[in-house]
């Protein structure tokens, strides 16, 4: 009864550079992105690729969703034209905070210059929907267009709600993904309040001496098509997003359920959804943050679902989290992965801890066997909040 | 700020901060409309600041609607300003 919803084109701006080929290429070879305990996109000139005018206009997290839309159009086919009507594609881009750079210049100026000299452009690039509004302008897409805003889960539920958009016949196709530049002064700091982040500055996600997550920014954008359309255009698919699934933990502000129920819930509903079964899935991208409740949390549910034997790694072992980003970036990683039936690493894995006894990939990637089927995935994000949104992703 | 709001002065404003909006240098001129320059009304709201700042001459919202073109933009400072 669902429409199929497959993916055409993605692009990625990350600590690893810009691309989203180079994403995946530089994790699964194990390079690491972070330096100096952060994820910093250090490759990335945003006047290299937007006007004097466009960077003045965009916040740097509009930025990243911008430039990576326009990678995710050229692979999709998209730049000359848009393959249907404008008024039927949609554009959905989560983040976790939004514009804070912006909002942090801003209040600097009013308290040292006063209420006049505040810019005019300091609420429309602060917005959290600035990111939206800027790609669906830029390619003049005139269907449903919004932000999702939760937390870190906040790039897989714009995916999920993107496909959702699609199934319902509400778009034929959306630009959807997430976006997050919170390497400021103000969020770093309040994250270092609540104890979340790595006193080493390493992320080694399930390692018994993980201590805390290192931050990091960037971007991803994917183009979603319902598949009839797509295949009847003529179009490469690049994966299929199979299911998806949401859940709230209710439970607490920032930590998650110790039984992983909700994780479970969401991981359970998205296999539903895809009408898969445990057995099916060849590989879990794990939401994997190195902190101490959420990779033992995460463990949990995951046997809990899956069982002991399937692969698990982390992307934010080679990036950081990328809160609002990380679950858009990781959708694109895990494509490419299953794509090549390859487990890309958790890197920094090396002291297993006490009861965190699952398949994490450490340190080399690994060739997977799909014995000639689809390659079917797992991608899972949690975010503060109690948010839980999981992405079935399938290669062909 | 400064005290002189002298047509030439307020011309160097000006011309000094569009090239911040992404305006080419050699196409600005007091004939040039602020909708070739592809300044719009943020950009024009940001002049504003910016004018003020040097000259002390407020624009409102009905006062830059009325610009069209940069010179209108500078004869209305020195008038205001005078």
């Amino acid at each position: 009864m669902n429409r199929e919803v497959v993916v055409t084109g993605f692009g990625a701006v990350t600590p690893l550079g810009v691309g989203a080929r180079t994403l995946y290429e530089r994790w699964r070879a194990g390079v690491s992105g972070i330096e100096d305990g952060v994820g910093r996109c250090t490759e990335f000139d945003p006047t290299e690729h937007l006007s004097k005018k466009e960077v003045r206009r965009a916040d740097r997290f509009t930025q990243f969703a911008l430039v990576s839309s326009d990678e995710a159009l050229r692979e999709a086919g998209w730049d000359e034209e848009l393959p249907y009507d404008a008024d039927r594609i949609g554009c959905l881009i989560g983040t976790g905070i939004g514009g804070i750079g912006t909002l942090e210049h801003g209040k600097e100026t009013l308290m040292e210059k006063g209420a006049n000299r505040v810019s005019p452009l300091a609420v429309p690039l602060m917005m959290g929907n600035a990111a939206a509004g800027a790609v669906a302008m830029r390619h003049g897409i005139r269907g449903q267009s919004y932000s999702i805003l939760s937390a870190c889960a906040a790039g897989a539920h714009s995916i999920g709600s993107a496909a959702r958009m699609i199934q319902t016949g509400d778009a034929d196709a959306v630009i959807t993904g997430g976006s997050e530049a919170a390497l400021t002064p103000l969020a770093t700091a309040a994250f270092a309040a609540l104890d979340a982040l790595s006193d080493t500055g390493i992320s080694r996600p399930f390692d018994a001496e993980r201590d805390g997550f290192v931050m990091g920014e960037g971007g991803a954008i994917l183009i979603l098509e319902d598949a009839e359309k797509a295949r009847a255009r003529g179009a490469t698919i690049l994966g299929t997003i199979a299911g998806y699934g949401a859940s709230s933990d209710a439970h607490h502000l920032t930590a998650p359920r110790p039984d992983g129920a909700g994780a479970v819930q969401a991981m359970k509903r998205a296999l539903e959804d895809a009408g898969y079964g445990p057995q099916d899935v060849l590989y879990v991208n794990a939401h994997g943050t190195s902190t101490p409740l959420n990779d033992r949390a995460e463990t949990v549910a995951i046997k809990d679902v899956l069982g002991s034997d399937v692969p698990v790694s982390s992307l934010k072992s080679s990036i950081g989290h990328l809160l609002g980003a990380a679950g858009a970036v990781e959708a694109v990683a895990t494509l490419l992965a299953m794509r090549d039936r390859i487990a890309p690493p958790t890197l920094n894995y090396e002291h297993p801890d006490e009861g965190l006894d699952l398949d994490y990939v450490p340190n080399e990637a690994r060739t997977l066997d799909s014995n000639g089927h689809p390659a079917i995935a797992l991608s899972n994000a949690f975010g503060f909040g109690g948010h839980n949104a999981v992405l079935c992703l399938e290669a062909p | 700020m400064a005290t002189t709001t002298t047509p030439e002065a307020v011309e160097k404003t000006v011309y000094g901060a569009l090239p911040q909006f992404g305006v080419e240098e050699s196409d600005i001129s007091r004939d040039a409309t602020f909708e070739d320059l592809d300044v719009d009304s943020l950009d024009l709201a940001e002049l504003s600041q910016i004018i003020e700042d040097e000259h002390g001459v407020q624009l409102k919202g009905d006062d830059v609607a009325k610009i069209k073109t940069v010179g209108d933009a500078i004869d209305l400072v020195v008038n205001r300003a005078a």
